[in-house]
């Protein structure tokens, strides 16, 4: 009975807020939104048994995916009175496009199947809570019997780093920068100079 | 109700209560303190000045760049964490696929630092 | 009938969970304000109540009674929900803390985990507060604290792992046990992890913008930072949840570093005082050491803040991490499923 009532309250929210992604006019409210329909489906991942894969869905895509999409709509500082001129005259070409896409997915919905022996016959059979909680679990697979695909994760990411460098780092010149390893080699005697300054004379 | 559910549920409880009295404080001062809102009063600070324009303005590429890092990093930190629970009873193997996954990385953040988009200026 | 029951029960521990944390934040406020004027030789706040004692509940009825103002060009709905949301995430992570044995509200299995997604979390309260206020001021601030609260949770995250390597468990009363033993505080992970626990501190202290680190507010160029255009209770909720949320880290190194809530020494009579003022005097000690580093060190510049984050302890905490797995494996010492 909770268990129903936390889906439908889970669920019902996590619907509504992805309608208000698209429906909100403000971006930056779409992402507030877009975090909504995360935080509830990580409460529908926990609903299912899977705690891991929901706190994890906290830690990477609302604590830094959605961080990085609120800086990009923060920055980008578009000015959407202006986006939304154009809108009635791109809306017979747009219209066309979500027909097609709407017809594909009924096409793929309807003939869809899933192999029967799919659901009897996991790789790798799932162990209970009792035996070992699901992080455990995930542990002892993804290194060793999964280990070619963690592999292209890491590449994955490594491509994601060098690329995301490349497209956004921006040398600036006349930039004085601190050097903190020559300011601490610095010593009395490479700083001071002592002088002999004739009384009266000055420098 | 399965065990997790079970598990969870005083938590779902506990954050309802730290609404409320979150949400109790929030409300409190709409209700009891004394309101006379003024032009002055409820315009943005700016140090004297009247707001020149919207505050929300374009700011250093720089800030999205450290998002788009933290990020990846923050998927290693994640893959870590099971790896860490069962990496006793894996074997070198696993040992070793975790060092080699680490190990790529590092050539990425030996890269960002020699590229110089640790600098911040 | 039986849940009613046992929901009403969690209510109302919750309730005392939440009320003995509001006012042990309010001694801790009158503890912050006091050191602080004591290294600066004043005698800080001594007015409120038998020697100012009661000077944090004097500011709370003032802070609900001051008019609260909400700027005209403001998004009036997200100005009011950053505050709201920064002090409940940062209440909810004390739902899984264990004060004492079995003293957790909801003794999950992830709950390290649990802290760490409440805490990555906790940015959304600066950028919605700054964002929505609509003053530069708000929005330079809320950017950078988004920046530094964000650089610094790597190096908390790679710490964490370094400690549940040794222990082979997310759930935080596991954690505690596996540093129990006849060693006593030496058995601790303070000691075989002071590298680890350093960098820990101190990131820490970036993580929740307490100084030397507390460049979002810093006021000679930025005001207050995000919560320049807040006043009355919103403002307060944004100061309750950083004082939770330091509260959360000190009651984090009490778990990770200091044994939670046992006794330092592990015979008797010491094992004879509950655990819960163990834990409560660990959590103290620290904020101690937050308090005097807030009194002593001058505020980091933020290139110097950037810097430290990313090429000093993000590449050490990786390092003590492949070190920290390489012995424990070389020497077997690693839990397991299993064993």
């Amino acid at each position: 009975m909770v268990t129903a009532a936390f889906f439908y309250l889970f669920s019902g929210i996590a619907i509504a807020s992805a309608f208000m992604v698209i429906a909100a006019k403000n971006p930056v409210h779409s992402v507030l939104f877009l975090i909504l329909a995360f935080v509830n489906a990580a409460g529908l991942f926990l609903l299912i048994g899977a705690e891991f894969l929901a706190m994890l869905l906290i830690v990477v895509y609302v604590g830094a995916v959605s961080v990085l999409f609120l800086f990009v709509v923060m920055m980008l500082d578009v000015d959407f009175a202006a986006l939304r001129q154009g809108f009635l005259q791109y809306l017979p070409v747009g219209a066309v496009i979500g027909v097609i896409f709407l017809v594909e997915l009924l096409l793929i919905l309807g003939t869809w199947s899933i192999d029967p022996n799919l659901v009897r016959t996991p790789a790798v059979g799932i162990p209970t809570q009792a035996v070992m909680t699901n992080t455990e679990a995930l542990g002892v697979v993804i290194y060793t019997r999964y280990a070619f695909l963690f592999q292209i994760a890491g590449l994955i990411l490594l491509v994601a780093m060098i690329g995301a460098i490349v497209l956004t780092l921006r040398e600036r010149t006349g930039v004085r920068r601190q050097n903190i390893a020559a300011q601490t080699l610095r010593t009395t005697a490479t700083a001071i100079e002592v002088r002999k300054v004739p009384s009266r004379e000055g420098v | 109700m399965n065990s997790i559910v079970a598990d969870y549920l005083p938590l779902a409880i506990f954050l309802g209560v730290a609404l409320f009295i979150g949400a109790a404080l929030m409300i409190a001062p709409f209700l009891v303190a004394y309101r006379r809102p003024d032009n002055e009063k409820l315009s943005a600070y700016e140090c004297g000045f009247n707001a020149f324009d919207d505050a929300r303005m374009k700011f250093d590429v720089k800030f999205y760049l450290v998002a788009i890092l933290f990020i990846i990093f923050d998927l290693e930190v994640a893959f870590l964490f099971p790896w860490a629970l069962v990496f006793g009873d894996l074997g070198w193997f696993g040992f070793w696929s975790m060092m080699l996954f680490l190990g790529v990385l590092t050539v990425g953040f030996v890269y960002e630092w020699k590229k110089g988009a640790l600098e911040w200026d | 009938m039986e849940t009613l029951l046992y929901v009403l029960f969690v209510v109302l521990q919750s309730f005392v969970l939440l009320s003995a944390l509001l006012v042990f934040i309010a001694y801790i406020l009158y503890a912050d304000r006091k050191i602080w004027a004591a290294v600066q030789l004043r005698r800080g706040p001594n007015v409120v109540g038998p020697w100012g004692l009661l000077q944090s509940f004097a500011d709370l009825l003032k802070f609900v009674l001051k008019e609260p103002v909400i700027p005209a060009s403001a998004n009036k709905g997200i100005f009011l929900i950053a505050p709201l949301m920064m002090s409940v995430l940062a209440l909810a992570a004390w739902a899984v803390i264990p004060v004492a044995e079995g003293w957790a509200i909801a003794d999950i299995n992830v709950g390290i985990l649990y802290i760490f997604a409440m805490s990555s979390m906790g940015v959304y309260g600066v950028i919605m507060g700054g964002w929505a206020a609509n003053s530069k001021y708000s929005f330079l601030g809320a950017l950078r604290s988004a920046a530094q609260m964000v650089s610094y949770e790597v190096s908390i995250g790679f710490v964490i792992i370094t400690v549940l390597m040794c222990v082979g468990s997310l759930n935080l009363t596991k954690i505690v046990l596996a540093q129990d033993g006849a060693w006593g505080m030496l058995g601790w992970f303070w000691l075989p992890l002071f590298p680890v626990f350093v960098i820990f501190l101190i990131s820490a202290l970036a993580e929740t913008n307490r100084p030397p680190f507390d460049l979002p507010e810093a006021e000679s160029e930025l005001v207050a930072g995000y919560m320049v255009e807040y006043s009355s209770t919103p403002y307060l909720l944004f100061m309750l949840g950083e004082y939770v949320a330091i509260m959360t880290m000190c009651a984090l190194m009490t778990i990770l570093f200091f044994g939670g809530w046992l006794s330092p020494i592990p015979f008797a009579p010491f094992t004879w005082i509950p655990g819960v003022i163990w834990f409560v005097l660990k959590m103290s000690l620290i904020f101690f050491i937050f308090a005097m580093t807030k009194a002593m060190v001058p505020r980091y510049r933020y290139d110097q803040l950037m810097r430290l984050g990313w090429k000093v302890f993000l590449p050490m905490s990786l390092v003590l991490l492949v070190v920290t797995a390489g012995v424990l494996k070389l020497m077997g010492w690693a839990p397991g499923v299993g064993g």
